[in-house]
């Protein structure tokens, strides 16, 4: 390897691992959600990849469930509490997310989309 | 006499179905020469009884209260199925039913009303016992209070013909899930069963992530089939899925129930789940019940799958379903003759 290859190689890890660092070094965006009979508040949301957020949830009626299992979270919401949730996605997507704790006839219709963007795509995304 | 039959060979290939498909394969090796004798005998020193051939139904989801656009003839398929089963060939030991025996509603007095109206019809059917758990609509908002009132506990065990069964409760824990204090409880009734036993669960949801974003899973299925993985011959039956299903999974075979109210779409062709449009032609469409069958096969006896699959011919003709419609008469099929 010659020595111009080995700097790069070396200035190119150096930026990989500032890049994670500085994404672990990120404080969590936070998002409040809230869950009542049968809709979450808001109903979309679009987090960005490899960027952590923290998840405020709470419920205003009973208790709901929220799960979007490709993101690994599944929880039980419980009115008067707030429930709350630290991810990191890290696969760009559109997830659909449920109320998995039957809370009524409206149940199966209680749902929500997260939108998982990288960062070039959230940039464009804000542009528009 | 000395055998050569190796029993945890025979067991495997027992095992891939038995219980339910199982016992189709098993039966007839029970009563053929000595290694099914040796087998048999084996099974009795162990499991205190030798399996032998026997008859069940599973029923599912009849959802008795729901009229809508799915299905607007209500509980119609459900006394259709039941009427069916009694002039079938089958005289099942027992009936299983596997969850939402009752569609959900606000008012409890209601709710106590559709499940008397559940136990009258199912009350109809030829058999000896009636065996349920609970699903989302019969229990999941009040922890399981009011079925309890009427069936009893949603999870507990019993054993027939050498066959352990095991009903799990996987709805009214709070949320989608068996819990810890059941599947602990599991383990105690699992204990006194040796390996080779065959045991069959039966529950309302997949113990599996069949499809979690349509809510067919259960939280800690996983936990649950860990608690079974000793076991060389578990069956599991469910229902809360609305179709037909079969799947193999390591040593345990899942089976799926047909509902008695209204069919879902395939998962693996579509991205939302609803369910299928209420067909006047095809009124029963993808609707039935499973049975589990001793049937004498060239002087065996074997025990197969069958099922029971509801269609439009128990309502033959226009006359027949407009009939069917405005309640004029059973729901037996004794308008089978009717021309279109």
């Amino acid at each position: 390897m010659t020595r111009t290859r080995k700097i790069a190689v070396l200035a190119i890890g150096g930026l990989l691992v500032t890049h994670t660092a500085l994404a672990l070094l990120q404080p969590a965006r936070i998002i409040k959600i809230n869950a009542s009979k049968y809709h979450f508040t808001p109903d979309r949301i679009v987090l960005e990849k490899g960027r952590p957020v923290t998840l405020e949830l709470t419920s205003s009626d009973r208790t709901h469930g929220f799960m979007v299992k490709p993101l690994g979270v599944d929880t039980d919401i419980e009115p008067g509490e707030t429930t709350a949730i630290t991810i990191r996605p890290d696969k760009a997507g559109s997830y659909t997310t449920i109320c998995d704790h039957y809370c009524g006839l409206g149940h199966t219709f209680m749902k929500m989309t997260i939108v998982v963007e990288d960062g070039s795509a959230m940039t464009r995304t804000s542009v528009k | 006499m000395k055998t050569t039959v190796d029993r945890r060979s025979f067991l495997r290939v027992a095992g891939a179905s038995l219980g339910i498909g199982a016992l189709y394969q098993f039966a007839p090796m029970l009563v053929r020469g000595a290694a099914a004798d040796y087998v048999r005998g084996d099974l009795q020193r162990r499991n205190g009884e030798a399996p032998s051939s026997f008859t069940f139904a599973q029923f599912s989801d009849t959802h008795v209260g729901f009229a809508g656009a799915p299905d607007p003839l209500g509980t119609r398929a459900f006394e259709s199925a039941v009427t069916l089963l009694n002039r079938s060939p089958y005289r099942p030991d027992f009936v299983l039913f596997t969850g939402d025996l009752t569609h959900d509603v606000d008012d409890r007095d209601a709710h106590a009303a559709r499940m008397r109206l559940f136990g009258k019809i199912a009350g109809g059917l030829k058999t000896r016992a009636i065996h349920t758990v609970p699903g989302e609509n019969d229990a999941a908002l009040d922890g399981g209070v009011l079925y309890r009132e009427h069936f009893g506990e949603g999870h507990y065990s019993f054993d027939h013909k050498g066959v352990h069964f095991v009903a799990l409760d996987n709805v009214s824990q709070g949320g989608p899930q068996v819990g810890a204090a059941q599947r602990a409880w599991l383990r105690a009734d699992l204990a006194r069963f040796s390996a080779s036993t065959p045991i069959i669960v039966f529950t309302h949801r997949p113990l599996f992530d069949f499809k979690p974003e349509w809510e067919w899973f259960t939280r800690d299925g996983g936990a649950v089939m860990s608690v079974l993985a000793p076991y060389e011959n578990v069956t599991v039956l469910y229902g809360h899925i609305h179709r037909h299903d079969v799947r193999q999974m390591g040593k345990v075979r899942h089976y799926a129930a047909r509902s008695l109210i209204f069919a879902f779409d395939d998962p693996s062709t579509n991205e939302t789940k609803k369910p299928l449009l209420f067909d006047p032609g095809d009124p029963f469409r993808d609707l039935g019940i499973r049975v589990a069958a001793s049937q004498r096969n060239g002087g065996t006896a074997d025990l197969g799958v069958n099922e029971i699959v509801l269609s439009k011919a128990e309502f033959s003709g226009l006359s027949g379903m407009q009939q069917m419609i405005r309640g004029g008469q059973a729901a037996d099929g004794s308008s089978s003759d009717d021309a279109d």
